[in-house]
């Protein structure tokens, strides 16, 4: 049983406290609470599926942003073996909200890269809040193309509340750094996979995420921008969020029937951070299987239908010649 | 040389309350009371300052494209509102009052031209229209303007004015960063250029993608780019912003871009890397001296003869009348 962190935690957080009541009360008097105990732990099993089977646009937000989810090195760690970071971008520092280096999925060596955010004050110092600058992505992009040299698979996994909006961002080319991934992502010939695994935002979490695969954790959120920003500007209150979150279209369900991404990975009942190694173990056979599929192509059939992919995206409507109102 | 200025041209205080301003406008630079044709005739760069006015993407493309060579394509593409968004407003709305407003579909307008002889494939973005917003429209038609660049081997210009991704269209808005870029990584992988032009403001998803991706990138003088607005900035960092931050002389500074170029001289600066990077030999007017540098042509840049449409774009807007004649 863990701290509850959500609105939506707590009335399941007092039902497992009163199971565990009645549980030791019935151990103390030596009794068998038995059939009552039965009755509560349906009852907290249903009010589960209730709340986790249903939830908001705006809870998904809150899990995917939950203090206590794995982050990128909890799944390098528990889904990868044999990891050997590489650091910088060889050009101006390290940036330690990317992270990366080889790996083996099941053997197999990959190139894994993704946000990394702190779990406290002060890690967030150090990993900026999972905000990286610009030589965070250019570091990205010097392992991608270290992978593509040796013909190893890119797995990324995208995990950020966005590119860090600051002065020194702005003077190193922020805007040039997620763009020149954009366009390198798309030529690599090697197999490349994303995972949006807690927050994917905006531009920032894009230059991590043209790929033959994009999957996404099924509490994670993507979205062009956070709800609170959505709502400051097109509604002009914060207190809108809700219904930003909601409008916008930000679940792993809804970008899936947008075409958006190409399969949603369950995560345990709750939330990846309910039982971590089952969400580690989800994501590693999710990301095998891709790789596998797509080490079957050659490279010039990938490369031609993660083009297409991205061709088709969107949606407009050609209308007849205008006719004056 | 301010004292050669002829006495007539300056207006006193008294008389700047009764202006017409059909007639006359203001610099929001340097405060000079300007005649709106002559202002014009300079195409909306004030004589006095040089500080560069937003034009409508009509008038940029008169300004590039040669005479009669534009030819419009992908016109008839418009948004399909494909979230249902309504925020205040619902998203169709908003589409319909900026169509009303611009006359154009989208905030793109593409389409294939001749820029001093030279074929090219053309997009210019119109703030007017949603802030310049990079939705699946803009993201369609700049796709289709470079695949027609890879087709007919043309350099594609892409000028841009935006204020990033178009939020009504959510993750598919952000999606034309990825479309967008796909579309450039095959013009760069057929060598074929790519002349990204930027102009005030460029912010957001358009700078993230095709805005910073030219073989060379070009800034009209003091012009905002950048990615985060410095409103977030600030906010974020909870400090003032350095004046200068993020404009086109701050950007040539740190790398990235080529050149500030003066909107008067945009044109012949183009035809000059253009010809350079697809190998063309210098055209035989310009070699028997009539090519001068861009820096010092910019600054004795003389008034282009004014246009019918330059003139009925007052306001950035063309009566209803006048549009249905286009
Ligand atoms: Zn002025």
């Amino acid at each position: 049983m863990s701290t509850p962190h959500l609105e939506f935690e707590k009335d399941i957080a007092e039902l497992e406290a009163q199971i565990a009541r009645l549980q030791a009360m019935a151990r103390k008097q030596g009794l068998e609470a038995g059939r009552e105990l039965r009755v509560l732990e349906r009852r907290l099993e249903a009010l589960r599926l209730e709340a986790y089977r249903n939830l908001t646009p705006v809870e998904r937000v809150q899990l995917a942003r939950h203090p206590k989810r794995p982050y990128a090195l909890d799944y390098i760690e528990g889904a990868f073996t044999d990891f050997v970071e590489l650091h910088g971008d060889r050009l101006f520092r390290d940036d330690e909200a990317v992270v990366g280096g080889w790996a083996r999925l099941e053997g197999r060596t990959v190139m894994v890269i993704g946000h990394q955010k702190g779990r406290d004050m002060k890690q967030n110092l150090r990993r900026n809040f999972g905000m990286p600058h610009p030589e965070g992505y250019r570091k990205a992009l010097r392992l991608m193309r270290l992978a593509e040299k040796f013909g190893h698979p890119i797995v990324t996994l995208i995990d950020t509340p966005g590119a860090y909006p600051g002065i020194g961002a702005e003077e190193r080319g922020q805007g040039e750094a997620i763009a020149m991934n954009l366009r390198e992502m798309a030529r690599l010939r090697v197999p490349t996979v994303a995972v949006v695994i807690g927050e994917g935002g905006s531009g920032g979490a894009l230059a991590l995420g043209v790929a033959d695969r994009v999957l996404m954790l099924e509490n994670a959120t993507y979205s062009v921008i956070s709800p609170e920003g959505c709502a400051a500007i097109l509604w002009k209150t914060n207190a809108a969020k809700d219904k930003a979150a909601e409008a916008m279209k930000i679940t792993a369900a809804d970008l899936a029937a947008l075409g958006v991404i190409d399969e949603v990975v369950p995560e345990p009942l709750g939330g990846a951070h309910t039982d971590p190694a089952q969400a580690v173990a989800n994501l590693r056979a999710a990301v095998a299987r891709h790789v596998a599929e797509l080490e079957r192509l050659s490279p010039e059939e990938r490369r031609r239908r993660r083009w297409e992919k991205y061709e088709r995206m969107g949606v407009w409507r050609e209308e007849p010649a205008a006719v004056a109102p | 040389m301010t004292w050669f200025r002829k006495e007539k041209q300056k207006l006193r205080a008294a008389d700047r309350r009764d202006l017409p301003t059909d007639v006359f406008d203001k610099c929001p630079e340097c405060g000079e009371i300007l005649y709106r044709a002559r202002l014009e005739q300079n195409v909306n760069v004030c004589p006095t300052c040089g500080h560069h006015r937003r034009i409508a993407a009509d008038d940029y493309i008169r300004l590039l494209a040669d005479e009669g060579s534009f030819e419009e394509t992908e016109a008839e593409l418009r948004s399909a509102d494909p979230l249902g968004f309504v925020d205040l407003k619902p998203y169709t709305q908003r589409l319909e009052a900026a169509e009303r407003a611009t006359g154009r579909g989208d905030a793109v307008v593409t389409g294939l031209a001749e820029l001093e002889g030279i074929p090219v494939a053309l997009a210019v973005m119109d703030f007017e229209f949603i802030g310049g917003s990079m939705g699946s429209v803009v993201g369609e038609k700049i796709a289709r303007v470079a695949r027609r660049a890879l087709d007919e081997r043309r350099p594609l210009i892409i000028v841009s004015a935006s204020g990033g991704a178009r939020m009504m269209e959510g993750i598919l808005s952000l999606m034309q960063m990825a479309k967008t870029s796909v579309a450039l990584a095959e013009l760069h992988e057929a060598g074929i250029p790519y002349i990204s032009v930027l102009t005030n403001p460029t912010t957001g998803g358009v700078t993230a993608s095709y805005g910073m991706l030219g073989d060379v990138n070009l800034a009209e003088p003091g012009a905002l780019i950048g990615f985060a607005g410095p409103r977030v900035i600030e906010q974020t960092i909870k400090q003032e912003l350095p004046s200068g931050f993020q404009r086109s002389e701050f950007l040539l500074e740190h790398g990235m871009v080529d050149h500030i170029v003066d909107r008067r001289m945009m044109k012949a600066t183009l035809a000059r890397l253009l010809r350079h990077m697809l190998g063309l030999p210098v055209p035989a007017a310009a070699a028997e001296g009539g090519a001068a540098e861009p820096a010092a042509a910019a600054a004795a840049a003389e008034p282009k003869p004014t246009t019918p449409r330059a003139r009925r774009r007052r306001n950035g807007r063309p009566s209803r009348e006048e549009r249905s004649a286009d």
